[in-house]
């Protein structure tokens, strides 16, 4: 892996006994990137997030992410450790948040790095609440998830995961129930994580968010990598469906 | 939408507690009255055939059939199935019951009951007579009609072979640990003396057991009793005669012109010999008139038995607690063994809830404590803990894998996606959700736990409901113990419900 590459993924394919979800993808991602997966529903955008995290298994090919090798075959259980430890560096963002519901925001929050990262509780505190601050959301520190509004149970999902300092960031969705003013902040927030050279791979449907934050889209259609390129060469008239020389509209 | 759901269910809970509250008072205050009902409305039709005068002959000869109670359990020689057609019953109380139905001109049939409370059930009306070993006690003269005696007996003291020689009498018991039939005249003999720790049994045959694996130091039961089961035995002996006495039919007191009849049928049977042929074939001593050395009766005092109430409550407050410790330990391994422990575990968990929660906890009970007496012979209330302990795993083991499939997979991936190992995304984020959906279960459990646990006086534990039962027969008398019995346990489930409910509060907080 080249120093400037972060994630690799070659000819990954994903099969359940009678579907195949993603076929013989191959992608790379390097540090400073903003990929955004674009496709119609059920073309496999989710399932390819979740393999960099194995948290859906590969079938076959192999993915090469922030320093750790994943094939088809490992387990839960035996590979336990190393899953662990992948997970850590490469943090994800639900479509549906995932908040834990019977834990405050602070401790959805603190609650991972203060037991893997062996962060101090009050250090992580300290940064829970200045992530809070920077996202508008001081005043639901206390509160419990439920009592939370869509758009800001998504940014402390974020918030969540940007917790961890991972090196990868997965986002399925990340701005779908966000307000105009809420989009902006968390754009000024992964800007800022992509440039301390930390990479993005993100998947959504709103056209504005893949070309004001993304620097290059895939595209993919029913489970296969159809076209990819720099944003400005994908979208050559700005918001609207990426070019991809034939009418389908892929980008939906 | 979630949100709404949730504080509306919760605020339901509340409300539908509070009113199952009231609900119940006013239940059981229906259900007592409903019972003083049906006794006065059972007293009018039983008095309305023949208005006056005595038509208790009358009904059974019209009728052509007498109905006698006894209990089959431990019924030899008195009466117990045949050996070779269980269908038919044999014994000298049978073959003395047809020569007396022979003599009347009406069928004999025998009504199933447990000995304990065959008078409860005579004077309730489910038969005419009870006839089983039933010993003349002044307590019983003066209570019911007791025909002349048709046998006699030795009250005999049975123990290990080993110590025959030092229990010689009654006081030679003080501190030891002494079987019983319950309500019977040993039981009488044994609690009238000083220091002696009475265990009651409801068959004859267990104690003997007990005497053997040593759970018991000895017995006092009628010899005619202690003949038939010794051989069974071989280490129990009997070590001293204590009192003689004699067996009478006992029919109910206003039932005199059946007493007489049977009075004057038993005669002519003894006059004609048929009875003593009856008894000799059977090995049964013929009746003594004035038999010897009868205990006292025993006179209940209101403060005594309210501290014999108060002891049962006691007794079933501990075994529920701890056997419900028992089962939330087994119920919360066994779920995570089905949940997570791989195909042999999983599956050896699912025959462990199969078969104890798809077999009888009574029965579970009779194997723990007799079954398993001659490998290893646990006391009384350690069994009973442990027996319930573990039928209760099984109704555990199913609250808390439902309530770990009430988690949402996403829950487990998210805590899982944040590089949480396995079991600490478990510990930390799935079983506290779990929890919560479990817990109005497990107060559920904690409460039937209560009231079921009086099933275990089965092995020998005087615990509430038998302490009730005791009272009741001495004192022929089922409303007050029934109230103050039902009173001590709502005592208990209704602040344990209270505080389960509290809980489901504080753990639901922000949900």
């Amino acid at each position: 892996m080249r120093d400037h590459e972060i994630a690799r993924l070659d000819r990954v394919t994903v099969e359940t006994p009678n579907l195949r979800l993603l076929d013989s993808v191959s992608l790379t991602l390097h540090r400073g990137e903003i990929v955004a997966v674009v496709g119609p529903s059920g073309s496999g955008k989710t399932t390819l997030l979740r393999t960099l995290n194995y948290l859906t298994p590969i079938t076959s090919g192999w993915i090469d992410v922030a320093g750790f090798r994943l094939v088809p075959g490992m387990s839960e259980r035996r590979n336990a450790r190393l899953l662990c430890r992948l997970r850590q560096s490469v943090g994800m963002v639900f479509q549906h948040f995932h908040l834990f519901p019977h834990l405050s925001i602070l401790e959805n929050l603190v609650e991972a790095p203060s037991r893997l990262r062996r962060l101090d509780p009050k250090r992580a505190q300290e940064l829970a609440y200045e992530g809070l601050d920077r996202l508008g959301l001081l005043h639901v520190a206390h509160a419990y998830p439920r009592r939370l509004s869509g758009g800001e149970q998504q940014r402390v999902a974020l918030l969540r995961a940007l917790m961890m300092e991972p090196e990868v960031l997965l986002l399925d969705e990340p701005t779908s129930a966000l307000d105009a003013g809420s989009m902006v902040q968390v754009c000024h927030l992964l800007q800022e994580f992509r440039s301390r050279g930390k990479a993005v791979l993100l998947v959504t449907h709103q056209a504005q968010l893949v070309t004001t934050l993304a620097t290059r889209v895939a595209v993919l259609v029913g489970g296969r990598l159809v076209a990819e390129g720099k944003t400005e060469a994908m979208y050559p008239s700005g918001p609207g469906a990426p070019y991809l020389g034939t009418t389908t509209n892929a980008g939906e | 939408m979630l949100t709404q759901y949730n504080a509306g269910s919760a605020l339901v809970r509340v409300v539908v507690l509070r009113t199952c509250f009231r609900l119940r008072i006013v239940l059981f205050v229906l259900c007592c009255w409903l019972a003083f009902l049906g006794r006065v409305c059972w007293a009018a039709s039983s008095e309305t055939p023949g208005a006056l005068g005595d038509s208790s002959l009358a009904r059974v000869l019209e009728r052509g059939v007498l109905l006698w109670g006894g209990d089959l359990q431990g019924g030899e020689p008195y009466v117990f199935p045949d050996r070779e057609n269980p269908h038919r019953l044999v014994g000298f109380e049978v073959e003395i019951l047809d020569a007396i139905g022979r003599r009347l001109g009406v069928e004999t049939r025998f009504v199933q009951n447990d000995w304990s409370t065959l008078l409860a059930s005579l004077e309730r009306g489910n038969f005419d007579v009870a006839v089983n070993g039933i010993e003349v006690t002044p307590a019983r003269q003066a209570a019911y009609a007791l025909t002349r005696p048709y046998a006699s007996f030795r009250l005999s003291l049975l123990t290990h072979q080993a110590l025959v020689r030092d229990y010689t009498s009654l006081a030679a018991l003080r501190g030891r640990r002494v079987g019983v039939l319950a309500n019977s005249l040993a039981h009488d003999l044994v609690r009238g003396e000083p220091e002696v720790h009475v265990v009651l049994y409801e068959g004859v045959d267990e104690p003997l057991t007990d005497v053997e694996v040593g759970r018991l130091d000895a017995v006092v039961t009628d010899d005619i009793i202690a003949r038939r089961y010794l051989p069974r035995h071989p280490s129990v002996a009997e070590a001293a005669v204590l009192a003689t006495g004699s067996y009478s039919m006992v029919v109910r007191r206003e039932d005199q012109a059946l007493h007489a009849a049977l009075d004057r049928a038993l005669s002519e049977l003894e006059q004609g010999g048929e009875l003593g042929q009856i008894l000799e074939r059977w090995e049964v001593a013929h009746p003594v008139e004035n038999p010897q050395e009868l205990p006292p009766p025993v006179t209940p005092s209101l403060p005594s038995q309210m501290g014999l109430f108060l002891r049962g409550a006691g007794v079933t407050l501990l075994i529920s607690t701890l056997a419900m410790l028992l089962a939330v330990v087994g119920g919360f391994c066994l779920s995570l063994a089905r949940q997570f422990g791989g195909r042999v575990l999983a599956a050896a968990a699912q025959l462990y809830v199969e078969v104890f929660r798809g077999t009888p906890v009574l029965l579970q009970l009779y194997v723990l404590y007799y079954g398993l007496a001659p490998l290893i012979a646990m006391d009384a209330l350690t069994t009973a803990v442990v027996g319930l302990g573990m039928n209760y795993a099984a109704y555990e083991a199913e609250l808390y894998r439902a309530g770990l499939q009430a988690v949402p997979r996403g829950q487990e991936e998210a805590a899982l996606a944040l590089g949480m190992p396995r079991w600490l995304a478990l510990r930390r984020i799935v079983l506290p959700q779990a929890i919560r959906v479990a817990l109005p279960g497990m107060a559920n459990d904690f409460i039937a736990l209560l009231k079921d646990s009086s099933i275990v006086s089965v092995i020998t534990v005087v615990e509430l409901t038998k302490q009730m039962t005791i009272t009741a027969v001495d004192l022929r008398s089922w409303v007050l113990p029934g109230a103050l019995c039902a009173a001590l346990y709502l005592a208990m489930s209704v602040p344990l419900s209270r505080f389960a409910a509290w809980l489901e509060r504080r753990l639901g907080a922000g949900q």
